[in-house]
């Protein structure tokens, strides 16, 4: 039993190439060589598959088609008429969002989506960005989407502090709904593959489960990213389609 | 339309495709239901999280405020309850229908008349 139990030990960040500027730390850190994996793998998967683009497309073509087809539906249907030219923003942040949950689920890798200040900094980026573009959009008249319509005053007084605080929630429900979800996916996987790797020959029940739970969690990988698109697009539409 | 040579690949394309179709049984993309469990899954998923995050930041927020200008209880007090209110707004909002806008502002495109959101808060004020 000299098998020891650490479920958490696969989130440490281990810096690679360390780097320091000052006293800034800008080490290259597993966290980052799994983000440049993802990048890569996705223009990579773009490029060449669409390099010898057919009329009838092949496997590899299909693919990319299929993402682009289901992001752009997505889009479509959720940020209304108005919103194309922020599609390569979804669809970027959609594929990246998925290649990192996906390629965390590979044995031994790191899942960067399981660091809440990864999942927080893309979820600040949407926020900050979706608030920018609807001031632009609206100016000042975008303040009028803290005031609910025909509401008394004295309501008003509860309704708009209600209002305003669940639109400064959405950076932090965005990125704790993924992060949670990856952290505690993981959590279980380790937890189970530690249990079927000390118990010797009941293992095959832990290692049943586990076999489970690695389709579920493919399963949560690709619907995580799935809503945190989808959410994006939702907040993308109240910004644009303002009455 | 086969016969004679290649006239229209594309329309023989789609003749081929038509007949593979069939042979399968239906189209696979049109399976009723389909989309609506994945969507139905997906809104599950976000809706789980909503109602805790606004309150623990909610009252996160209250306590912030209440170190900076030394007002104690009150402030985590009410923003707790605020927070209780900002959660079960998203909830509900996640849960009615993701046609909902943040304020029950009307969209652009939904229509004339101020009637939706005017309905909606008389069933509430109830």
């Amino acid at each position: 039993m000299a098998i020891e139990l650490q479920p958490l030990e696969q989130f440490s960040i281990e810096r690679i190439v360390p780097l320091h500027i000052g006293k800034l730390d800008i080490s290259y850190t597993n966290s980052a060589l799994m983000m440049t994996i993802a990048v890569v793998l996705i223009t990579a998967l773009v490029f060449l598959s669409t390099r010898r683009a057919a009329l009838v497309p092949g496997r590899w073509q299909s693919v990319t088609e299929m993402l682009y087809e289901f992001v752009a539906d997505m889009l479509d249907t959720n940020a209304g008429h108005g919103a194309e030219p922020f599609f390569p923003f979804v669809f970027t942040l959609f594929v990246f969002i998925l290649f990192c949950n996906l390629l965390g689920l590979v044995p031994y890798s790191f899942t960067v989506t399981s660091h809440i200040i990864v999942t927080f900094a893309l979820a600040a980026l949407v926020f900050i960005g979706v608030t920018i573009i609807g001031i632009v959009k609206h100016g000042f008249h975008f303040l009028r989407l803290f005031v609910p319509e025909g509401v008394p005053v004295v309501l008003l007084l509860l309704l708009v502090p209600i209002e305003l605080l669940s639109y400064f929630i959405r950076p932090f429900t965005l990125s704790i709904r993924l992060f949670a979800n990856m952290l505690a996916g993981h959590t279980m996987l380790a937890i189970f593959g530690g249990f079927a790797a000390s118990v010797w020959l009941a293992a095959i029940i832990p290692l049943g489960i586990n076999i489970a739970l690695v389709g579920l969690e493919l399963l949560v990988a690709v619907l995580q990213a799935y809503v945190f698109a989808i959410l994006t697009c939702l907040y993308l539409r109240d910004a644009l389609h303002l009455h | 339309m086969s016969e004679g040579g290649p006239p229209d690949p594309l329309a023989r394309l789609g003749e081929r495709l038509d007949k593979a179709r069939a042979s399968r049984g239906g189209d696979p993309a049109a399976s009723p239901g389909n989309a609506g469990v994945q969507q139905g899954v997906g809104i599950g998923l976000r809706i789980g999280i909503e109602f805790v995050v606004a309150i623990v930041v909610a009252t996160g927020l209250g306590w912030a405020i209440d170190s900076w200008v030394g007002t104690r209880p009150w402030g985590t007090i009410i923003l707790f309850f605020l927070g209780v209110g900002a959660g079960m707004l998203s909830v509900y909002r996640a849960v009615a229908g993701i046609k909902t806008p943040v304020g029950y502002r009307r969209l652009d495109e939904s229509g004339a008349g101020a009637k939706p959101a005017k309905d909606k808060w008389d069933e509430d004020e109830e």
